[in-house]
């Protein structure tokens, strides 16, 4: 450490290696980083991930275009909708098939909720990684409850495969839309009782303002997207600029921050929630009557009724869930603005019934290759916030 | 759109005519593909150039082509918030030539170019620190190339008597079923099945071919 010679009496200090996860509570799952110290400074951070690596781009090469669909639920199992949107729409661009408006509607309102669904995970469990732990047990009743919307829609409340090429599975069962909207008239309350404990939360600030800054053009040199990119004050968001499923047609603003550190990422999630929640009731209010998925009996599997009356229906129904469709040579990029960022999604299909390829570009797996640069310097406790801020899921940065 | 994206194309290819082979505008999306070793200097072009200004690296992936001489594409994402369009940068390479890093012009190509690395076996030439990232420690062999088995070739499991993981070559209690699914349905098959050719006149043909393009 020292250069020259040393004297008697000076203490040689050496750079400490420090494990950090990967079964720590503030690693989000199975994040090993390798930390290593000056004191309690952070020289240099080795993120190791891959520990929840299942070869999900292995697997889908092997599956048909509608199996593939609920390996999206388990990349970011947070928000698992989002994730089998980017898959559908990209599906959908090779097909060249069009969503009747009522399944975009659904759609919309369905990776809003999701949006939220991710923004409560994140805001709280970052708050209880610096320290606050009652915004977790609140945030975590409303997360039930949106949940239960997705239970009611799908059958399940996180693997929901519902998204699927051509729509989404099934019409909103009676009632579900009237339920939905009560509850945007309830969650504001939440919202504003959350941000009463940490907006001017003395702990919560100290751990947060100013910590793991960068400006735009960082953020855009290392790939970001999202509420990262738009906490550092750049309009950029994908539902605005390269509007998908009728996101046009809503009325919402895009929230900035000015300073581009954690506190910001923190305020810009908030007032993304307050947003989803006037697209979701413009979705609901809007939401036309009609089907819910392309009219394509090639691709989109028959009616159950249909089933028992037509052997033609009959037919396709099982070609449909055997042999599945083929979808024309070619190659897409297809991203969504999912709430962690830009999730992309690239399919190769060489003509066949499964996808030549599909590569899965998750917001994650960007940030978190960030860490180093933006932990350097930084005492050991913000590197904990720093990866709180990032919105770290490892189902989607492993895959 | 596809107007604008044929002329930036045509902008592309006339500032670079050495770089770039050629470009396609398909369904909405341009592709570039560009000769393997000036990679770095075509996205420098690309981020630098007014006209371009595709400031963000979005992704960098690999794709395998077992049948080709050179077997591998490496796909790069670009995208420009200023401009709000996205371009995709192709090369090709083989197991053993190595495509320059592009760490120097874009930071975040770096994982994704450790990714590609690992999960392809692409050699990235001057990246500085091309490690494997996803699969496991001591890991052997390139996932998701065509060759790889999807099964693997090893197993773990937790083994009492010695107190630790270990690994075992893979055990399949069912053969692994890969089913051919070329079928005569209606509508969804667009090669020739075996007899096909039987059936058609030479215009019907012609005409098929229309179709699946």
């Amino acid at each position: 450490m020292v250069d020259g010679a040393t004297k008697p009496g000076d203490v040689e200090i050496k750079n400490l290696n420090l494990n950090f996860g990967p079964q720590h509570p503030a690693a989000h799952g199975v994040l090993r980083l390798v930390l290593e110290m000056d004191g309690e400074v952070v020289e240099r951070a080795d993120p190791h991930i891959g520990l929840l690596h299942r070869g999900t781009e292995k697997l889908i090469e092997y599956k048909t275009y509608l199996q593939a669909v609920p390996y999206f639920d388990r990349l970011d199992y947070v928000a698992p909708m989002n994730q089998e949107h980017a898959f559908a729409l990209a599906v959908e661009r090779l097909l060249g098939l069009e969503v009747p408006a009522r399944g975009q509607a659904i759609r919309v309102l369905y990776a809003e909720i999701g949006r939220i669904l991710n923004h409560i995970l994140n805001i709280t469990t970052f708050a209880l990684d610096v320290g606050a732990m009652t915004p977790f047990l609140w945030g975590f009743e409303e997360r039930e409850k949106l949940m239960e919307f997705y239970e009611r829609v799908s059958g399940a409340r996180l693997h929901a495969a519902y998204f699927r090429p051509g729509g989404v599975h099934q019409d909103l069962p009676p009632g579900l839309a009237d339920d939905i909207l009560a509850w945007t008239e309830t969650y504001p309350k939440v919202i504003a009782d959350i941000e009463t404990l940490l907006n001017d939360n003395r702990i919560f600030k100290q751990r947060t303002v100013d910590i793991g800054k960068f400006n735009v053009e960082e953020a855009l040199d290392w790939g970001f997207s999202g509420p990262m990119i738009r906490g550092s004050g750049a309009a950029w968001d994908l539902r605005k600029s390269q509007p998908y499923d009728g996101y046009e047609n809503y009325d919402f603003d895009i929230p900035v921050g000015t300073n581009g550190d954690c506190y910001d990422r923190y305020m810009v999630r908030m007032e993304e929630m307050r947003q989803s929640l006037r697209i979701m009731r413009q979705a609901i209010e809007t939401m036309p009557d009609g089907p819910v998925k392309a009219d394509d009996k090639k691709i989109t599997p028959p009616k159950r009724g249909e089933m028992k009356q037509s052997m033609e229906a009959l037919i396709h129904h099982f070609k449909l869930y055997t042999e599945g469709y083929h979808v024309p040579a070619g190659e897409v990029y297809a991203a969504v603005e999912a709430p962690k960022g830009e999730f992309g999604v690239y399919v190769v299909s060489d003509g066949s019934n499964k996808p030549y390829r599909c590569k899965i570009r998750a917001p994650g797996f960007a940030f978190m290759q960030a860490t180093d640069y933006l932990s350097k310097g930084h005492l050991l406790a913000d590197v904990v916030a720093i990866v709180g801020s990032m919105d770290i899921v490892f189902g989607e940065v492993d895959r | 759109m596809d107007d604008a994206l044929q002329e930036l194309g045509d902008i592309i290819a006339a500032q670079l005519p050495q770089d770039i082979i050629d470009f396609v505008v398909d369904r909405g999306e341009l592709t570039v593909n560009a000769a393997a070793p000036s990679i770095a200097r075509v996205l420098t072009h690309l981020r630098d150039d007014p006209q371009c200004q595709f400031t963000a690296l979005m992704d960098v992936c690999g794709a395998d082509y077992p049948e080709r001489e050179k077997r591998f594409d490496v796909v790069y994402h670009l995208l420009s918030v200023k401009q709000n369009r996205r371009v995709r940068v192709k090369v090709q390479t083989d197991e053993d030539t190595p495509v320059p890093s592009v760490v120097s012009v874009f930071n975040s190509a770096n994982w994704f170019e450790r990714e590609a690395w690992d999960l392809y076996g692409v050699f990235f030439s001057n990246h500085p620190d091309l490690r494997r990232i996803l699969t496991d420690y001591g890991f052997d062999g390139h996932p998701l190339r065509k060759d790889f088995p999807l099964t693997g070739y090893v197993e773990v499991r937790y083994d009492d008597e010695q107190g630790r993981v270990v690994y075992e070559p893979v055990n399949l209690t069912q053969e692994f079923r890969s089913f051919d699914f070329m079928s005569p349905w209606e509508g969804m098959t667009r090669g020739v099945l075996p007899g096909d050719e039987k059936a058609t006149t030479d215009e019907d043909a012609g005409d098929q071919a229309g179709e699946g393009a």
